[in-house]
């Protein structure tokens, strides 16, 4: 019953649903009031937009020199490059770049502007990843001061200043791809006014070295109700995508989204699945969330995905290993096989650690491979409804074409909580409507913008 | 290592193999529950997957690094590109041609079935072509097993069939031509009868997406948007589906190439008139809402047999909906779409492309709302298209090789990217540069045309330009389409305002006009034409640099920034030079001075994510390091540019053979050319591509760079001859040939005339006059008619016959003033004179091979235009004798080393006795009909004029007329009248023709016979049909043609009573019956119906001259023959002979006849 009701639903536009379900979540009224959730905060390392000479240097690298259309900030990070074509605002607002000096390989950028924070039917970010710019500072080639599009509010330039994001264009970033394809990611900085010097080396700053996911996801627990369906799961929140979100509630699922180190085991029993987000960095640093998976896959039947990090996580839980790659995949155009039918999707992809497929234990198969680079994109257990992927099968920004993963995955968490409410006719684990309300709407206590490492004060001239 | 990662790709390419199972696709998305599920599927796949898995999982333990840079030889070697399942079992496809190059539908199809024939060769599958364009690249033996020049018509095609007996057919390769032939002989159930199978999408595919009402139907299942259309098939329910959808309206009629008989209307009256129009090209047509002013955007998706389906590439137009994508500035990637807008519609795209069902590529246009998620989808091509040369071109993905690997039945995973040739082809290219496609029309070349632009396409060709801003890509593109714009520019418009809203040929240089000159805010200009303020604000931006470069006024007060920002920006270094009155010289000097110079980069589908081979180049200001090294300092070969009217595949064929020829000698190539139609910038041509301008600026740019060992101009037209002289003299190339002096020496009126006195060569009187009295006494003197050819225009257009003295002060005073500025030439024109071709190539001064073709019409039809046999059939061997000596003499002049070609005339002696010859021009160049001479002859001009020019085994001259054929070869002229609203169907001295075909025969008339049915859309009248006859009665030929057409039982028809009367009393047998019929010349639909009356299926209209008004009896009976689809014949020599081949080849006998046999039989072998 559960499960038709989600299959039809999942094939309705989502308005439609809304409209149409409308009696039924009346009950949990304060479950939908998400559209409340308050606006970010001003950044206070805004700065007025800077259009001085700025440089980009790669550590023992070459020296860029271009134009800033940013923040007057200086800033330093791990260069990486994407080849998306377009969706600059939902990159640079994915925690996964957080801390990340986020080089675009598409030259024209910020040709449609930058749109409003405004929020969904369920009170999500309609146009952001997350409400603010995670990226440390961005590269272009040729920036659109002057933007044209319906959505815009702001150009990218302002955008950039008001959070305090330096910027720089100008720059040959084919260069750039080259030496990172060659060298691997390297650090980088971004100088706005003054001329780069190389005594300055030792103030590249590593991300690597540090546990990302503590700073992008959130100190407590939150709540994003669905309207439309009473499944509910527990998301371990690295850094998550607004629309990995979106991709669940629209589906009929309730999402809690729970602090990354969050003893997930000990509460799985009152949810009917867990999820684990995509999210920054080495996923070494998080031992304990894998640990804590390892735990909940021992004790429980429970579905599982995970996306990206969450997928890493996974694979490290069940005793896989991951790897660092050369210079990572970050683009929307990514061939992944699915080794279950030959078939192969198109798909957007940000990360800079693998699972090593020759790691993964016997009761795992894989279950995509990267048909560029032949590295893994991601895993299936043998007989339990536990399944990950390297890639975002949510985009934004990206291809859609692999979404049908939340389908087969909401259809087990409907399957779960049909066999369970079976076994255990007097558990209900649909959010209570005081549980609900007791929540955040949103993600609690994670710092906008730069890497909390970062000096915060802005540069004076 | 690398052992090992060959082992991974083995495992990963069985795996593809065994994955192929249809059974084992169920188990998408639902293995992750339990087991159980698997025990449901076929238990035999999925062991053997299970098996593959596994094995792939232990052949990954050797590997440890998960990300290593691909390698091409691990991909080869992998066995995954061959490693294709369930290949179709096929020994031999036949391949169909696009036919003569037309608007809507030219060189695109030369490169996409050049493309399908190397796939076939490459899978070792005997290939065989039919197509009649003669020009084309791929009619040659080098790609195709076999090729039949003949037409592209179902009754030719099965009788190719019949004598070939392939087993398998390729129909989406050759445009909109080949479609319909496939739907209408697969209807006629040829393909079944004959075991043909039809390869990639099926035929049902294409007739669903051709036929609006299937489509409606299609797209309607799956809940993707169309505008709304009411189908109807008379001009009442026209008007009645319109009131129901509501003014404005868009008309389209189904199965048309180009939007051909589309159009909008935005009342009744508009509507009557337009629907009228469709009504006649297609039995159905489309009434749909207009959603002007929205934007449009085009996917090219490619799908195999197995379901995998990528979008390879977006475009964006600038033009907002409401101009044909043919006649739209296009930039891909599409710039002003959000990642939802963009992948709202690559999602439709790939949904409507599944649920067709199509195999291979096929493109998706659509309009989408300004300010919001709505979209539309306007049409659906099956097939490779324009767009999808365009898109192969702009990304480096070879879509058309990749649509017949498909057809072949592999699937995309197991196809390698053939450009990076270390990834799959399974992917969508990653662009980091815009490109920049704009369309070149022709327009000026005719009279009365319309030069309004909308749904139906009229231009002629067009450029790819490749930036990394829209500013650079943009002003590239301007300067590609005629070097005679420096960048964004502005013109004199009457009305700005009105150009602006409503698009003519001319509209960005109305936005020039407004932006630049005028103080238009951007504002403005969106509020009047739709265009999307990003591109206005581009434009700003180079408007901006323009007035600040003007506010300096002088080239050293130019700073080294502003500069920078202007070559970043796209300027050229003349554009500069006019800004701040300077020279393109001391602009050049300066900005080399600063260091600002190009950089290289490379177009490799990836965005440089992976490293890539490919030679696919272009230049960019927008940089600070070169993609590439410059070692091999080779050969440049500098292309013809956009095709337009007199330059087209014929060049690409002349400069594509040029560097075929250089690489047989082991010298390295660099091939310069912008056109996305072409052969010649297909990745694997020459060793270097640059897709760039060819400038002075530019090709130096380039040679500096690769310190070229020499640079050819003698194989792409006249844009590289152009530039010649200052590529040696003020840049100091080594221009291989004739030394461009010389060139300038034929180009230069008065010295090529005083050089052909000197050597005893005839010529036409002529002389350069700058009054009216003095032209009025040089025409007195030769006497009329005279040539005159006022030389202030550029394009050589406005060249007229001049017939009477009071036609010349007309066309002299009404044109413009003659002046010392604006001299005009006038040439005696010689009545009733032969014309002779002569295509030669020289070394030293000393002719190699040359060819003699004689023209079938009379000296006056523009070369270009004239229907060309060789060898010749009525020459006497004494004139051909003759003619050689000229071209020695001449060669010797000249001193010519490379390809020439002159145009004579063979003009009867009124004191009898020998007849003159008079040398009418002569280009020391390649010319347009190089291939036919090369192909009828079976020697390769353009290889023998390459080895001349760099003096590498030069073969011994040979004289390839004296050897007797049994066969001949006749070239006629395509046109594109149809698409030429208004536009007087005539042939003069100024050339009108978009491309050619040839067909072989065992005489004149079995060659012409084919040629002639090798016309678009020609259908031959059937005896008992009626042919209607008008034009010149004091032209004794009107009369031959009745006598010839008479004895065939066909009903004869004029529109007056002189007419009628000269055909009765002037036909040599006696019976000749002709009935006048009502000719109603202002109502268009009241014609139609005559002609439907009457069955009119033919017109034969031999005008004197060209029609002076739109009420002209002769000018109405032409541009509505052509209008309605009736066969015209306008031309007296050839309506003559065409009547001849009617009457000795109808009725048609039984049999297969006997111009169907391959070249290779005609010419006895396969030497090109």
């Amino acid at each position: 019953m559960i499960s038709g009701l989600v299959k039809s639903a999942a094939m309705r536009p989502a308005s439609a649903r809304v409209a149409k379900l409308g009696m039924q979540v009346r009950g949990n009224a304060s479950v939908v009031s998400g559209s409340q959730r308050a606006p970010p905060l001003q950044n206070r390392r805004s700065t007025a937009p800077s259009f001085e000479r700025a440089t980009f240097t790669i550590r023992d690298g070459p020296i860029f020199h271009g134009k800033s259309f940013g923040a007057k900030t200086n800033i330093s990070g791990e260069a990486v490059f994407t080849t998306s074509l377009v969706g600059y605002p939902e990159s640079m607002t994915d925690p996964s770049y957080r801390g990340q000096i986020l080089v675009f390989t598409q030259p024209l950028i910020g040709n449609y502007g930058v749109p409003s924070s405004v929020r969904d039917e369920y009170g999500l970010l309609k146009y952001f990843e997350s409400p603010n710019i995670q990226a440390a500072g961005i590269v272009v080639a040729d920036a659109a001061l002057q933007y044209s599009h319906w959505t815009a509010v702001e150009s990218l330039s302002e955008w950039c200043a008001r959070e305090g994001v330096p910027a720089i264009s100008g720059v040959d970033t084919r260069a750039i791809v080259t030496h990172l394809r060659e060298q691997g990611s390297s650090l980088g900085k971004v100088v706005v006014g003054e001329e780069y010097d190389a005594d300055e080396d030792e103030a590249f700053e590593d991300p690597g070295n540090i546990n990302l996911v503590a700073k992008v996801s959130t100190k407590a627990p939150w709540h994003v109700a669905s309207p439309v369906g009473d499944m509910h799961v527990a998301l371990i929140d690295c850094g998550v995508k607004e629309n990995i979100l979106r991709s669940l509630v629209a589906r009929g699922v309730s999402v809690t989204c729970l602090p990354y180190d969050y003893p997930v085991h000990k509460i799985a029993s009152h949810f009917d699945g867990v999820f684990i987000s995509n999210g920054p960095g080495d996923p070494t640093h998080c031992r304990t969330t894998s640990d804590n998976l390892r735990k909940l896959m021992d004790s429980s039947q429970i579905p599982i995905m995970g996306i990206c990090l969450g997928h890493q996580l996974v694979a490290m839980a069940i005793g896989a290993q991951t790897i660092k790659m050369k210079y990572g995949n970050r683009a929307h155009n990514i061939p992944a096989l699915d080794l279950m039918t030959g078939k192969c999707h198109i798909t957007s992809q940000n990360h800079g650690y693998a699972v090593d497929a020759t790691t993964i234990p016997s009761d795992f198969k894989e279950y995509f491979i990267n048909l560029n680079d032949s590295s893994n994109e991601g895993m299936i257990h043998k007989h339990r409804p536990i399944f990950s992927t390297q890639f975002h099968p949510e985009a934004k920004g990206g291809p859609l074409d692999s979404s049908y993963l939340f389908d087969a995955y909401v259809n087990s968490v409907a399957q779960y909580k049909k066999t369970q409410s079976s076994l255990h006719p007097n558990m209900a684990n649909r959010p209570s409507p005081l549980l609900v309300d007791l929540l955040s709407k949103e993600r609690v206590g994670v710092a906008p913008g730069l890497p909390l490492y970062q000096h915060p004060e802005p540069v004076t001239a | 290592m690398a052992f090992s990662r060959r082992l991974v790709r083995q495992t990963a390419s069985n795996l593809l193999r065994q994955n192929q199972q249809p059974m084992s696709a169920r188990l998408a998305a639902r293995t992750l529950t339990t087991q159980s599920s698997f025990a449901s599927a076929n238990p035999r796949a999925v062991r053997a997957l299970k098996r593959s898995t596994n094995r792939f999982i232990q052949v990954r333990n050797a590997t440890s690094n998960a990300q290593v840079a691909p390698s091409s030889k691990a991909y080869i070697e992998s066995g995954a590109i061959a490693g294709g399942q369930n290949l179709i079992d096929v020994k031999k496809v036949l391949v169909i041609g696009s036919g003569g190059l037309a608007i809507g539908q030219a060189g695109e199809f030369d490169y996409s079935g050049s493309q399908a024939l190397k796939a076939l060769r490459e899978a070792g599958i005997q290939s065989v072509l039919i197509n009649p364009n003669i020009a084309t690249i791929q009619t040659s033996h080098a790609l195709a097993d076999e090729i039949y020049y003949l037409p592209v018509t179902p009754e030719y095609v099965t009788y190719v069939i019949e004598k070939e007996r392939p087993d398998g057919i390729f129909l989406s390769f050759g445009g909109q031509t080949a479609l319909n032939l496939g739907v209408k002989m697969d209807e006629m159930g040829i393909f079944d009868r004959y075991n043909v199978r039809v390869l990639g999408t099926s035929i049902q595919t294409l007739k669903t997406s051709e036929d609006r009402d299937l489509f409606a139907q299609a797209l309607k299942e799956i809940d993707i948007p169309i505008a709304e259309s009411i189908a109807v098939s008379t001009i009442d329910e026209a008007l009645d589906a319109a009131e129901k959808v509501g003014y404005p309206i868009i008309v389209r009629a189904a199965y048309a190439l180009g939007g051909l008989g589309s159009g909008f209307a935005n009342n009744r009256e508009e509507l009557r008139n337009l629907s009228a129009r469709s009504l006649t090209l297609s039995p159905q047509i489309l009434v749909e809402k207009s959603l002007k002013g929205w934007k449009e955007a085009e996917y090219e998706v490619v799908r195999d047999a197995s379901d995998n389906c990528i979008t390879v590439c977006n475009m964006e137009n600038f033009d907002p909906l409401g101009v044909h994508t043919g006649d739209s500035i296009v930039v891909s990637p599409s710039q002003t779409f959000s990642d939802e807008e963009y992948h709202m519609l690559r999602t439709a795209a790939i949904k409507i492309v599944r649920h067709l069902g199509v195999v291979g590529e096929c493109n998706v246009q659509y309009a989408l709302q300004p300010d919001g998620l709505d979209y539309r989808v306007i049409e659906v091509n099956a097939r490779l298209s324009r767009s999808s040369a365009l898109a192969s071109k702009a990304t480096g993905y070879p879509l058309a090789y990749t649509a017949a690997k498909i057809g072949l039945g592999h699937t995309l995973p197991e196809l390698p990217n053939a450009v990076t040739k270390t990834t799959t082809a399974n992917f969508e290219p990653s662009l980091d540069y815009i490109v920049t496609k704009m369309p070149r029309w022709d327009l000026s070349k005719f009279q009365n045309v319309k030069r309004d632009i909308g749904s139906a396409m009229k231009s002629v060709g067009e450029v790819m330009a490749i930036g990394r801003t829209f500013e650079e890509s943009f002003q590239k593109a301007i300067r590609q389409v005629d070097p005679k714009y420096h960048g964004v520019q502005g013109d004199k418009f009457e009305d700005l305002d009105d150009v602006l809203a409503n698009p003519t040929d001319r509209r960005w240089l109305a936005v020039g006009q407004a932006m630049l000159h005028e103080g238009y805010s951007v504002d403005r200009v969106h509020e009047l034409s739709k265009i999307d303020k990003w591109f206005l604000y581009k434009i700003q931006n180079i408007v901006d640099t323009t007035h600040a470069l003007e506010a300096i006024g002088s080239l050293y007060g130019v700073k080294k920034e502003l500069m920078h920002t202007a070559k970043k920006q796209g300027f050229s270094d003349k554009q500069i030079a006019k800004a701040v009155n300077s020279t393109e010289d001391e602009v050049r000097a300066r900005r080399k001075n600063f260091g600002i110079t190009p950089f290289v980069k490379r177009i490799d589908t990836l965005a440089a994510e992976f490293p890539a081979s490919t030679n696919y180049l272009y230049t960019t200001y927008n940089a600070s390091e070169n993609d590439i090294t410059f070692d091999d300092h080779g050969i440049i070969v500098l292309g013809s540019g956009c095709y337009r009217i007199g330059s087209s595949v014929e060049f690409d064929w002349c400069a594509v053979n040029a560097t075929m020829s250089l690489r047989d000698q082991g010298k390295k190539t660099v091939m310069i050319n912008y056109n996305p139609e072409t052969y010649s910038t297909d990745f694997d041509v020459a060793d270097k591509l640059y897709f760039e301008e060819l400038s002075y600026e530019r090709v130096m740019d380039i040679y500096e760079l690769e310190t070229a060992s020499g640079v050819v101009v003698s194989v792409g037209g006249q844009l590289p001859q152009n530039i010649a002289l200052k590529l040696q003299e003020s840049g100091k190339a080594k221009v291989l040939g004739t030394d461009p002096k010389d060139i300038d020496k034929a180009e230069d009126r008065q010295q090529f005339s005083s050089i052909l006195d000197s050597i005893g060569v005839d010529q036409p009187a002529w002389s350069e006059l700058t009054s009216y009295a003095e032209a009025q006494q040089f025409a007195n003197k030769v006497g009329y008619p005279v040539l005159v050819r006022p030389s202030y225009v550029l394009s050589g257009a406005a060249m007229t016959v001049i017939r009477s003295e009071a036609e010349l002060e007309e066309k002299l005073n009404a044109a413009a003033e003659v002046s010392p500025d604006h001299p005009v030439v006038i040439t005696q024109f010689i009545e009733g004179a032969r014309e002779i071709d002569v295509d030669a190539v020289a070394h030293d001064g000393k002719v190699l091979v040359h060819a003699v073709s004689e023209h079938i019409e009379n000296a006056g039809v523009h070369s270009g235009d004239a229907s060309l046999v060789l060898p010749p059939a009525k020459l006497s061997e004494d004139t051909i004798k003759r003619v050689k000596v000229i071209a020695d003499k001449v060669a010797k002049a000249w001193k010519i080393t490379g390809p020439f070609n002159m145009q004579i005339i063979d003009a009867d002696n009124p004191n009898g006795g020998e007849s003159s010859l008079k040398v009418i021009e002569c280009n020391l160049r390649a010319s347009r009909s190089f291939p036919f001479v090369s192909k009828v002859l079976g020697t390769n001009f353009i290889d023998v004029a390459t080895r001349a020019l760099t003096s590498t085994n030069v073969p011994e001259p040979v004289d390839l007329l004296a050897e007797k054929r049994d066969y001949l070869a006749v070239k006629v002229p395509q046109f594109s009248w149809t698409r030429l609203a208004g536009a007087d169907p005539y042939l003069g001295v100024e050339m009108s023709s978009t491309g050619e075909m040839a067909c072989f025969g065992k005489d004149l008339v079995e060659a012409y016979w084919a040629a002639a049915q090798s016309m678009m859309n020609f259908r031959c009248p059937q005896p008992g049909e009626g042919l209607l006859f008008g034009g010149d009665i004091n032209n004794p030929d009107l009369a031959k043609i009745v006598d010839y057409v008479n004895p065939l039982g066909f009903k004869l028809f004029a529109a007056n009573e002189s007419v009628k009367n000269h055909l009765e009393s002037n036909s040599k047998d006696g019976s000749v019956k002709v009935e006048v019929i009502e000719f109603p010349k202002e109502d268009k639909r009241a014609l139609r119906e005559v002609f439907e009356k009457y069955d009119i299926r033919g017109v034969f209209n031999l005008a004197k001259v060209r029609a002076s008004s739109l009420v002209d009896e002769d000018y109405v009976m032409r541009r509505n023959a052509v209008d309605f689809g009736v066969p015209l014949f306008m031309e007296t020599k050839t309506a003559v002979l065409f009547a001849q081949c009617m009457s000795e080849k109808l009725p048609k006998p039984e049999g297969i006849p006997s111009e169907v046999r391959p070249w290779a039989d005609f010419i006895g072998g396969r030497p090109l």
